[in-house]
């Protein structure tokens, strides 16, 4: 069915035509991609996400008949895609560019490529979600080809296979269909599940200010926010490269060109911690630069969690991070403005915290169709204007995250990273994963870092007074203080995200580290209470200097430490 | 060409046209005022039978019998080699009357650069300034915004930083476009750039302050398609300096606001970081192409805020920014760079071994470890006097004087390789005592530092 165009503003397109709501229309001889979003009378609003100078009044619109959907299948590891799910890769191979041009239609999943199919299924009656057989698609990652309908199992075949083409048939209401690898799911509904569960496991990222004060569970949801500058991309870069998830979906939603080419410039070099293999074996990149068009950054988000979605049937555990849902929001703004919505707070929709929440909510640890465990987390990056956390974004975000890492620029000026304020984040996740902490790593690991969260307070609280009367005005016991401080600081929690060694930290050298400094603070303590030792000869031990250096050491270095402190 | 005369509305610049033929999104018209006067105008909304159209000149004497007619084309300019040393207004019309031969057309919105097609930018560029070099290390491909304030050296710096940058060398190009600034700052650029010679290899494109303000919303993209013509064409590494965005950003408000769109931020559209987007996308170097294109935007914040929608919007999307500071230039310190809140996010690409030494990173590192406490120590000691300080402490506040008098400042012509700024470095961090180095390597200290120290 076709109608016409009768209006075009910017990125909003009027059309003569009866369609139904998110379904996906052509737009004009160029046949480019909109969504219609409101229907008024016999017209179709329509947001179009690609560039529309150009386009002219009475211009044809087609219907699809389909809504905004996404191509699942083998093949997504290791790409990039554009907002809409469009192969960076085969668009510049194809249109011999480095711009990207309008109109082109690419599909996200390889047409040619064979892939080995490896049929596990065993059974006449199959259900949606279940598990038919894999495809080996990285050494990292078997790629578990899921039933998309529920019906009897004629045919299942193991061989080499196109992603369109049948590896099978199925009987479903009488009528025979085939079966392929690849299947498409609406962008705007979620993938169903059977059940959620709690979050239990945390989502070890090697980070030590995470992994150790602000934990983030899997399936568990966190903000960052932040103004710029202040380390928000360098965080989600390296929660993308050490996070302990078997997929990474890696959003760049209007965010800088050169920093997604940074990605896939270095994520082939990088090993994955878990299994050794390069890192873009388990990732997905979805570049949506802020130059390309507003409304397929509004459509960024989908694709990015419905990818995660399916991995995550598989029973995986995905990790999403999503750079930056501020520019998702803004682009949910501007389309509103375009439609004459009245606004609310700041212009924004006032649709805008359902919106957020429902991405969110997303999110989760679940019990697949399949009867496995999966888990989606997801770390949205929020980019507060001026650094500005009372705005709508910010709030609405605070509102359904449970854990919140607030980055500092004033510490990223004296390159404190990462720089999360250690006194404003916090993690609602804190107890479960200390319980895990208590099983897996270290029984005293939690209680060794309630002290350090105590003395990190304290210390606070005696800067305060510094800035007042001078460091030497204080007692030596809250001078003493100041010194853990600045050593837990120091020490502990500035981390290089670039150092091959330091980049990561495992949780036994992590609760080994916290050890040495709690146990220094014990003894230092004592040794003031009775006298024995002055404050210049606690700041001026050797120790202070091992503890200093416990960052680059091995798990056993760290050890030997705690027979100096035992006998000083 | 469809011609028609039938304005129905005049609302600030922009026109109402009613019109039969179906309007092209985005087309360009030319005007006729009754009197004769030419300008062009822009289709920002077409509806059927209406036209809504943005008018770039002067509205003065425009009225309902006015001739409006329809190109069917999108902004154009025409680009070739012989644009090297040429002089343009801001609408892209020549000043000095050339009559310029062009080897193609290009649309001036430009087309968004393929992510996969670029790659990594990571070619170190020596400004000859310490604070930059050393510090927010400018690299090929980047754009690094200058954040400035009225009465701040801004131009001077941009001047040095084009002059020195890269002067060297035959592929090199600047492209300079003024967006409503005075007539004198861009008379101050164009006889540099005349005194150094480098005029031969520039393109400028000047919209002045009473130049019409509907037209700077062109003038930065008429200089990057120059730019990435010379560029990704013809294979030069072209700086393109912009100033002033806070004109532009202006200009971007009234047009909104004469739409009468929903406004976002101290009136200025919800659009704007998307339209700034696609000004400071425009930089970069891709595969297959020997070019780049470097971007400095210079921008001044009004009333010194960072947290001014312009300055905010822009820090997210170039990567890093310049910071002057009016405390520094106050104690008389050019170039007034703050090290503290500048940024290069692709520094860590462009130094290290091989590019610039091997010690580059860590002592940058160090040398803002250490501003930066010595800064905070200057606040303390304010307060409750040098004297109460710890002898660490008054070392820190040795050093963040040295550092502000020594590396901070330069001279106007003076031009500091990336060695001896190095240097200079090691040689102020010799005051502090060597358990306060904690971001540089043992063998660093002693290959570099320890020769310093008396």
């Amino acid at each position: 069915m076709r109608g016409k165009i009768t209006k075009i503003s910017g990125p909003v397109v009027v059309a003569e035509l009866d369609a139904s709501m998110y379904e996906i229309v052509r737009v004009g001889e160029e046949r480019l991609i909109g969504e219609v979003i409101e229907i008024r009378g016999n017209r179709a609003i329509v947001q179009v996400y690609e560039d529309t100078v150009g386009l002219r009044i009475g211009e044809p619109v087609e219907r699809t008949g389909r809504p905004l959907s996404v191509e699942l299948g083998p093949g997504l590891l290791g790409s990039i895609y554009d907002g809409l799910e469009r192969p960076l890769e085969q668009i510049y191979n194809l249109s011999n560019s480095v711009f990207i041009r309008r109109g082109i239609d690419v599909p996200a999943l390889d047409r040619k490529r064979k892939w080995t199919f490896v049929k596990t299924f065993n059974g006449n009656r199959v259900r949606r979600g279940n598990i038919l057989g894999y495809v080996q698609e990285t050494p990292s990652l078997k790629h578990y080809i899921l039933s998309s309908v529920d019906g009897e199992l004629i045919e299942l075949k193991s061989g080499d296979y196109r992603v369109d083409e049948p590896i099978g048939s199925v009987r479903v209401n009488q009528k025979e269909q085939d079966i392929t690898m690849m299947q498409r799911w609406p962008v705007r509904v979620p993938r169903p599940i059977q059940e959620k569960f709690a979050t239990e496991i945390p989502l070890i990222t090697g980070i030590r200010i995470i992994d150790s004060l602000f934990p983030i569970a899997k399936g568990g949801v966190v903000a960052i926010p932040g103004p710029f500058g202040s380390g928000k991309t360098v965080t989600q870069q390296s929660l993308a490269k050490y996070s302990d998830a078997d997929v990474v979906v890696y959003i760049g939603c209007g965010e800088r060109g050169n920093e997604m080419t940074e990605v896939l410039v270095e994520f082939p070099h990088l090993k994955d911690p878990k299994t050794g293999n390069a890192l873009m074996n388990r990732t997905v990149l979805i570049a949506n630069t802020s130059n390309m068009p507003v409304a397929a950054r509004e459509a960024s988000i989908y694709v990015g969690i419905t990818i995660a979605e399916y991995f995550r049937d598989m029973g995986y555990d995905v990790a999403l991070m999503a750079d930056s849902t501020s520019r998702w929001a803004e682009a949910l703004r501007e389309i509103s403005g375009r439609l004459e919505e009245m606004p609310g707070e700041e212009g924004y929709p006032s649709y805008l915290s359902k919106k957020i929440a429902e991405f969110y909510e997303r999110a989760g640890r679940v019990k697949t169709l399949n009867g496995d465990t999966g888990s989606i987390s997801v770390i949205g990056a929020v980019s507060p204007p001026g650094g500005d956390l009372s705005e709508p974004v910010s709030q609405n975000t605070l509102r359904v995250v449970k854990g919140f890492l607030a980055l500092d620029a004033s510490l990223a000026q004296r390159r404190h990273f990462p720089s999360i304020n250690w006194l404003r984040s916090y993690s609602l996740y804190r107890d479960i994963v200390y319980e895990y902490y208590r099983k897996n790593v270290d029984q005293q690991f939690p209680d060794n870092l309630y002290t350090i969260s105590r003395l990190l307070q304290r210390e606070a609280e005696l800067q305060e007074i510094v800035q007042l009367v001078g460091p030497d005005a204080l007692p030596e016991r809250e001078q003493f203080i100041l010194l853990i401080g600045k050593m837990i600081r120091e020490d502990f929690l500035q981390q290089n995200a670039f150092d091959e060694i330091d980049a990561y930290s495992s949780l036994e050298k992590q609760s080994l580290m916290i050890r040495a400094i709690v146990e220094y603070y014990n003894r230092g303590l004592k040794h003031i209470e009775q006298g024995t030792k002055t404050i210049q000869e606690l700041r001026n031990n050797p120790i202070t200097d091992k503890i200093a250096k416990m960052k680059f050491m091995s798990v056993d270095e760290i050890r030997s430490i705690f027979k100096m402190i035992e006998v000083f | 060409m469809i011609e028609y005369r039938s304005i129905q509305d005049i609302a600030g610049p922009l026109l109402f046209v009613r019109v039969e033929h179906p309007v092209m999104y985005g087309e360009i018209v030319d005007i006729r005022k009754e009197n004769g006067d030419k300008i062009k105008g822009q289709v920002l909304e077409a509806r059927e039978g209406i036209a809504v159209v943005q008018v770039f000149g002067n509205t003065i004497d425009l009225n309902r019998n006015a001739t409006v007619s329809f190109t069917a084309e999108p902004m154009l300019f025409g680009v070739s080699e012989e644009l090297l040393g040429k002089v343009f207004d801001g609408f892209g019309r020549s000043l000095d009357g050339s009559i310029i031969k062009s080897e193609m057309r290009l649309n001036v919105n430009g087309e968004p650069i393929n992510p996969f097609a670029r790659r990594p930018p990571n070619d170190f560029i020596e400004t000859g300034i310490s604070t930059i070099d050393v510090m927010n290390t400018l690299v090929r491909g980047q754009k690094l915004p200058i954040f400035s304030g009225a009465g701040l050296p801004h131009n001077e710096l941009a001047a040095q930083i084009a002059r020195q940058a890269n002067v060297r060398g035959e592929n090199f190009a600047v492209v300079f476009a003024a967006i409503g600034i005075t007539y004198d700052e861009a008379l101050f650029f164009r006889r540099d750039f005349e005194r150094t010679g480098a005029i031969e290899r520039s393109v400028l494109f000047l919209n002045l302050a009473n130049d019409p303000a509907i037209e700077r919303l062109l003038t930065p993209r008429l200089a990057l398609t120059v730019a990435e013509y010379l560029a990704f064409q013809r294979d030069m590494h072209v700086l393109v300096i912009l100033t002033d965005i806070t004109n532009y950003a202006e200009a971007l408000r009234e047009i909104s606001g004469a739409r009468k769109e929903i406004p976002g931020r101290r009136g200025y559209p919800g659009y704007m970081y998307t339209d700034f987007a696609t000004i400071y996308e425009r930089a970069g170097i891709v595969v297959g192409k020997r070019g780049s294109v470097t971007q400095i935007p210079i921008l001044t914040m009004p009333s010194d805020d960072r947290t001014h929608p312009i300055p905010d919007l822009t820090g997210y999307i170039t990567e890093g920014q310049i910071v002057l500071s009016r405390e520094l230039y106050r104690k008389g310190l050019y170039p007034a760079v703050d090290p503290l809140p500048s940024l290069s996010r692709l520094m860590n690409n462009g130094i290290g071994k091989g590019k610039t030494r091997e010690d580059h990173k860590n002592l940058s590192n160090q040398l803002y470890a250490s501003y930066a406490n010595g800064r905070d120590l200057r606040a303390l000691a304010a307060v409750v006097g040098e004297d109460s300080l710890g002898e660490t402490d008054r070392k820190y506040l040795k050093f963040a004087e040295d550092f502000e008098r020594r590396f901070i400042a330069q001279g106007r012509g003076e031009r500091r390789d990336i060695e001896r700024s190095l240097e200079l470095g090691w040689e102020l961090l010799s005051v502090l005592p060597e358990t306060e180095l904690k971001k540089v390597k043992r063998e660093e200290i002693e290959k570099y530092w320890r020769k310093y120290v008396k």
